[in-house]
């Protein structure tokens, strides 16, 4: 039975943050494979910048819980080279900028060197990061940037929603053999929801709808997807009834939940953080009218942020950042254009 | 060289405005009028002001994600840093760029930088084109202790030798790099050892001696203006507050006997006790200083706090030129 025939587990009455989830995820992954180990700046001693890593160097000491130099290409290069010899590694770049600094390492090598070696190996490598805005944080520390590795073939891209999502794609991420870019949202760490105590995967590629509907779709991810619930509600006291389809991995894309859900609703908007040009929404639309174009009844609905660097001053900030409220905006945009005879 | 009683005078008063400027950022930071990290530079007044004193403000300086000392050293209005730093219109960045991003370009200031070790390449760029225009002005590069761990330094250090541009490189050694010890992250104790490898010279100063750091720099920067190529100055110094915030004991990563221990050899009482001994200056002028750049870093947070914020048509305003 693969992962993806696995029952999920019913999330239960207890309830952790979104990074209380990544690290028993990362600690339950640690504690069953003595190959997996993280590494990273201010992972160890420090539990990493925004805590993601409390605890692991005192449960998993300093072999297994790193502490490296400011060196981002070096880390993703120790961690391919220690995957690509056996070991399951967990590399941390602290903020999702900083993969840019580590850009060669992660796309032209962990993404692309199985393939260039004619499917030899096997690359068990998980790069976590935290992204997103909302903190201040200006131009260089609160991009996402997940949309350019979804365009790089040979690297799988997460971005969980919720709790319950970050401890089961977690898990699968780091049982993955394939380099995985994990991303959580440094707005979400504190957010709760109902996690199960025991170990579970999602497998990755699989879209969940998180709030059925039948006017409209709303398609997003990551701190978006939880603000999107947010905006449904909202609109369901207007008289929309959204479906919130929450991809959970971008790459490979689960266009099939997706499709499914536009075909039921025939209208749909897709939402997310990162600028609106050439983000990853660009792609789930136009797939979108690759395999639903019959059932649409309004162009596919783009939520975004607008076409500048992050502003650190808040005044701009929290305008730059969809919102509920731009969301449901977007949506009710959607659901207000007339079918128009041909 | 000896410096007139007037250069030393204008370094105690730049130290002066750093503190200041500094601590009462980290105070209005407390009140959460603030937002965004903000990472002080308490504790390495003599670095920056050692080296700006050796400059001309037509000389080119990148620097760090603790950047406000670079900037008050080398001329910054003390009005639109704090206004920049609150998010306000009237700010060095029309509040969009903050404390990783401040700046003042017509003070030869190409940005402070959220990135990690990415000032050096660009202060490499600086000095290539003083080279190629001809010009007799140099750059310069601060640079923390950790950040000499990233490719990015070793790049730019190299191709400033092997181009033979007039760039000086300021290393400010404070141990740490955000929680973790600088020695814990390399095997060398001096980073001036690497400058053996790019093949430029290097020299180490106390970087809480703000004329021993000055006449280091001028050495540097002089050989830099004759064409003598790339150089790289260590100074040894310490930040007094946590990574970014105002605490500054109880940290888990650091012993406090040690912050305590460097705060004995401050930058800015050290130097007063020899401008005293040395009848440069007395106690009295000293605190009129003081009681000056209080008024100023006074009327600076008055400024900030009456400024606007941007509108929200400026979202788009500056992507390109
Ligand atoms: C490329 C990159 N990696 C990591 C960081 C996070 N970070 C910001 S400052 C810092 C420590 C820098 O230490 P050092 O260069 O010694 O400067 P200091 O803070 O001591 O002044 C780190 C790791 C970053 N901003 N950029
Ligand atoms: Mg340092």
């Amino acid at each position: 039975m693969s992962a993806a025939d696995v029952p999920l587990p019913d999330p239960g009455e207890r309830e952790i943050t979104y990074v209380a989830a990544f690290i028993e995820a990362v600690k339950l992954e640690m504690a069953a494979d003595p190959d997996v180990f993280i590494a990273g700046e201010d992972v160890g001693a420090h539990g990493g910048v925004f805590h993601t890593f409390d605890g692991v160097q005192t449960q998993f000491g300093e072999r297994r819980a790193v502490d490296t130099p400011i060196s981002e290409q070096a880390i993703i290069g120790l961690g391919i080279g220690a995957a690509v010899t056996g070991l399951r590694p967990i590399v941390d770049l602290m903020f999702m900028d900083f993969v840019l600094v580590a850009a060669d390492q992660i796309a032209n090598q962990a993404a692309k060197l199985k393939y260039m070696f004619g499917g030899q190996a096997k690359l068990p490598l998980t790069i976590t990061t935290v992204g997103g805005a909302g903190l201040s944080a200006a131009a260089q520390h609160s991009q996402s940037l997940e949309a350019l590795f979804c365009h790089i073939p040979g690297i799988k891209v997460v971005f969980p929603s919720n709790p319950y999502d970050v401890k089961g794609l977690m898990a699968a991420s780091v049982r993955e053999d394939n380099p995985v870019l994990f991303v959580l949202h440094k707005r979400m760490l504190g957010q709760r929801g109902a996690v199960p105590v025991e170990r579970y995967e999602i497998p990755l590629g699989q879209a969940r709808i998180s709030r059925p509907g039948s006017d409209v779709t709303l398609v997003s991810w990551g701190k978006t997807a939880a603000d999107s619930l947010v905006a449904a509600e909202q609109l369901a006291g207007e008289g929309i009834d959204v479906e919130v389809v929450d991809l959970r991995t971008l790459s490979p894309l689960d266009i099939g939940t997706v499709v499914e859900s536009v075909r039921r609703t025939n209208r749909v908007v897709v939402a997310h953080e990162a600028v609106r040009f050439g983000g990853f929404g660009a792609e789930v639309a136009a797939q979108i009218q690759e395999e639903a174009f019959d059932y649409l009844d309004a162009p596919v609905g783009r939520v975004a942020a607008p076409f500048s660097p992050v502003p650190f001053t808040p005044a701009l900030e929290t305008r730059y950042v969809p919102d509920p409220a731009r969301i449901a905006a977007g949506v009710r945009a959607a659901v207000a254009r007339p079918l128009l005879g041909r | 060289m000896e410096l007139t009683d007037e250069q030393l005078l204008a370094m105690h008063r730049s130290m002066i405005r750093i503190r200041l400027f500094e601590e009462t950022a980290g105070k209005v930071m407390e009140t959460g009028k603030m937002p965004g990290f903000l990472h002080l530079y308490v504790g390495q007044e003599a670095v920056a002001v050692g080296v700006c004193e050796a400059l001309r403000v037509d000389d080119y300086i990148t620097s760090t994600h603790r950047g406000h000392g670079h900037l008050v050293a080398k001329g910054g209005d003390l009005r639109r840093m704090m206004a920049e730093l609150m998010g306000k219109a009237t700010g060095y960045c029309g509040g969009k760029g903050g404390s990783m991003h401040i700046n003042d370009l017509s003070l030869g200031m190409l940005g402070a930088n959220g990135i990690v070790g990415a000032g050096a390449p660009i202060a490499v760029g600086a000095g290539f084109r003083n080279k190629y225009l001809g010009t007799d002005q140099v750059s310069v590069a601060f640079f923390g202790d950790a950040s000499t761990n990233i490719g990015a330094f070793h790049e730019a250090a190299n191709m400033a030798c092997a181009l033979h541009l007039p760039v000086v490189f300021v290393c400010e050694h404070n141990m740490y790099g955000e929680y973790t010890p600088t020695n814990k992250a390399m095997v060398i104790a001096d980073i001036v050892d690497r400058a053996a490898g790019y093949g430029m010279p290097g020299v180490i100063v106390d970087g809480m001696d703000v004329v021993a750091v000055h006449e280091a720099a001028t050495e540097a920067v002089a050989r830099a203006r004759r064409g003598e190529g790339p150089s790289l100055v260590e100074c040894k110094t310490y930040r007094y507050f946590n990574h970014h915030g105002i605490q500054n004991l109880g940290l888990k990563y650091r012993p406090d006997d040690e912050v305590l221990a460097w705060k004995e050899r401050d930058p800015i009482f050290t130097f007063e006790a020899k401008l005293i001994d040395t009848g440069v200056a007395s106690r009295e002028l000293l605190d009129a200083t003081w009681a000056e750049i209080h008024a100023a870093i006074d009327e600076a947070l008055q400024f900030a706090d009456d400024s606007p914020f941007p509108a929200e048509d400026q979202m788009l305003a500056g992507v390109y030129s």
